[in-house]
């Protein structure tokens, strides 16, 4: 674990300077780069001076800190940057995962107990459009669609045009409008979040009620259904409390997995709805070469899935009675 | 393995009559990915000789929505939506098989080391695999992206780099599963060296997964090439690659043919391969039959 963690660190920093494209264009301008003044005090700056190693050292240093350097774009520490930009994220990420999760399980149990019957093929056409649409484009036809011709959901963005965001207390603008106590500006915070929540949780949604479905079709077959099916348990009770809690582990397994899914959707549907989250930020700081941001963007990141790992290792553990930690 | 032997509905591999080996190929999502498959593969060969228009020929008006002449509209710059899309194949696909058979070729080489010879080497490589599987791929892909510059050659290597640890990982187990039958002792037993045995006796023991793998990846590879075109890290502009295209037809919301078709070529192949690929997996592995 600690070992992941440095080589995670050591790979965002080989990839952020062992580069071809000039970070130091991209900070003074290319006009710039013949003046040596402005260039050797570009390079003190941003700490590029010094050979490779000596480099990673300071780079280590400061992260141990906690400082992950400065944003060359928005000259502000990338911490302060990412955590600007979390409770955005979070928000969406969480909305996401409740109607991914919440869908999935209920779609592929749902799948299960209609096997091969229609209603079984729509779910499993449903969740495979889910899983090989891709976001962006789905989000823009949403968009097209319920917003500009239906207009029955809001445009992209976390506020309405407009709208002065609430006082900051938390950062999720939910949360915050709702201190404030304005119920309007929560509610319509809550309408805007639907739209990306959905298209965001939908590929989630796919690739759970797949699982969900192959875990309860292995359990169906097994010999404690037969008998509570004997006992004449309606078939409903059989299937929740039978065959989807047994179902629930091999799910777990691959909730980290997903959490990478669902990361990487939220990169594009954060940049389709406008969304002021994580992932725009690692769009915008990948295009204008903005190394110290990329590579903040990507340790969070790695380190977000690390943790996401852990967590599923733990649940595991904590639902399966036959694992037992020494 | 206690539930295979109680359960009659779950049989061994050698008790599958051979009949039923072949029966996801009858099934229609699979048939359907086949013809999908097989027409996008005639497009990329052929689209020179029946596409209508050229893919960066300025044809008619500008914006111009569907039409008997135009089956796709025009976007912005009076191009041919449909030529566009058809052309567009010819970026995506290449692109995308290229990342797989490339990842598939460093996986199996570093997987089935890792897995044969054991030891410090495998401990090396294993340790690799686990630090590139931390991080989520496109975070990955992006900054291996942002870090080379844009354009389509890098974004392959990008997606190479994301790629080759799932089937070195899958290559790994499959092979330490095989190593000790016994016809590998038998070989051992007769003098083969250990790059013979590796190469005639595991591997091939060892391939079928990563082949269903790479059957329902290319489709995910597919996306994630236009995914990278969408976020400006592939093919840039005036390219016809499918991403770039719906970046494009992005700035011209209300003009939504622009988008829509380079959209619907990805879900297409993408899904495509996905019947393919479970139509495979139900065909050669018998333990995922339902």
């Amino acid at each position: 674990m600690p070992l992941l963690l440095l080589g995670i660190v050591t790979i965002a920093f080989c990839i952020s300077r062992l580069i071809p494209a000039d970070p130091l264009a991209s900070i003074v301008g290319e006009r710039q780069l013949n003046n040596e003044k402005i260039v050797a005090a570009a390079k003190t700056r941003w700490g590029l001076n010094g050979s490779l190693p000596e480099q990673y050292l300071v780079y280590v240093k400061n992260l141990i800190k906690g400082d992950l350097g400065t944003s060359f774009r928005t000259r502000q520490p990338v911490t302060h940057d990412l955590m600007n930009r979390l409770p955005a994220t979070l928000e969406l990420a969480g909305g996401a995962l409740l109607v991914g999760g919440v869908g999935g399980v209920a779609l592929g149990a749902y799948a299960a107990s209609k096997k091969d019957k229609p209603a079984d093929h729509f779910s499993r056409l449903f969740s495979l459009l889910g899983s090989s649409l891709p976001v962006f484009w789905i989000g823009l036809v949403f968009l097209f669609l319920l917003y500009a011709r239906l207009g029955w959901f809001p445009g992209p963005g976390r506020l309405p045009p407009r709208t002065r965001p609430p006082d900051h207390v938390t950062g999720f603008y939910t949360v915050d409008s709702l201190l404030d106590g304005n119920f309007t500006l929560f509610r319509q915070c809550l309408w805007r979040l639907v739209m990306p929540c959905f298209v965001l949780g939908w590929a989630y949604m796919g690739q759970l009620s797949r699982l969900v479905r192959a875990a309860m079709l292995d359990e169906i077959n097994s010999d404690y259904v037969r008998t509570a099916r004997a006992k004449g348990l309606p078939e409903r009770l059989v299937m929740r409390r039978h065959v989807l809690r047994n179902a629930w582990l091999p799910t777990l397994t691959i909730l980290g997995f997903s959490f990478a899914q669902l990361l990487t959707a939220s990169v594009l549907t954060e940049t389709i709805f406008q969304w002021n989250g994580i992932g725009s930020y690692a769009v915008q700081a990948a295009n204008t070469l903005d190394f110290p941001a990329v590579n903040g963007v990507s340790l969070f990141a790695g380190l977000a899935f690390l943790l996401a790992n852990l967590a599923t290792d733990v649940l595991y553990a904590v639902a399966d009675p036959k694992i037992r930690l020494a | 393995m206690t539930q295979a032997s109680i359960d009659p509905g779950t049989m061994s591999v050698e008790a599958v009559p051979r009949s039923t080996w072949t029966s996801p190929w009858k099934r229609p999502t699979v048939i359907g990915g086949l013809i999908v498959a097989i027409f996008w593969l005639i497009v990329v060969f052929t689209v020179q000789w029946w596409a209508p228009y050229g893919p960066l020929e300025a044809v008619g008006k500008r914006l111009q929505p569907p039409s008997r002449h135009h089956l796709l509209g025009t976007d912005a710059l009076s191009r041919d939506v449909f030529t566009r899309t058809l052309y567009g194949a010819r970026q995506t696909l290449p692109v995308s098989v290229a990342v797989i058979v490339t990842a598939v070729s460093i996986g199996t080489v570093l997987g089935s080391i890792a897995g044969f010879v054991g030891g410090r080497i495998e401990s090396v490589i294993m340790r690799l695999v686990d630090i590139t599987l931390a991080f989520p791929p496109i975070f990955l892909a992006m900054a291996v992206a942002a870090a080379l510059g844009s354009g389509l050659r890098n974004a392959f290597v990008a997606m190479v780099i994301v790629w080759w640890p799932i089937y070195a990982r899958l290559l790994r187990g499959q092979v330490q599963a095989v190593k000790h039958r016994d016809h590998i002792q038998a070989a051992v037993s007769i003098g083969a060296t250990r790059a013979r045995i590796l190469r005639k006796h595991v591997l091939p023991l060892s391939f079928t997964p990563a082949l269903i793998n790479m059957t329902l990846d290319l489709g995910q590879v597919v996306i994630l090439t236009a995914t990278l075109s969408f976020l400006g890290l592939g093919a840039k502009p005036p390219s016809p690659e499918w991403g770039a295209m719906i970046t494009d037809g992005a700035q011209f919301f209300y003009q939504w043919w622009i988008a829509v078709a380079p959209g619907l070529a990805i879900l297409t192949v993408g899904m495509a391969f996905n019947f393919l690929g479970d139509g495979l997996r139900d065909a050669l592995d018998v333990r995922a039959k339902r």
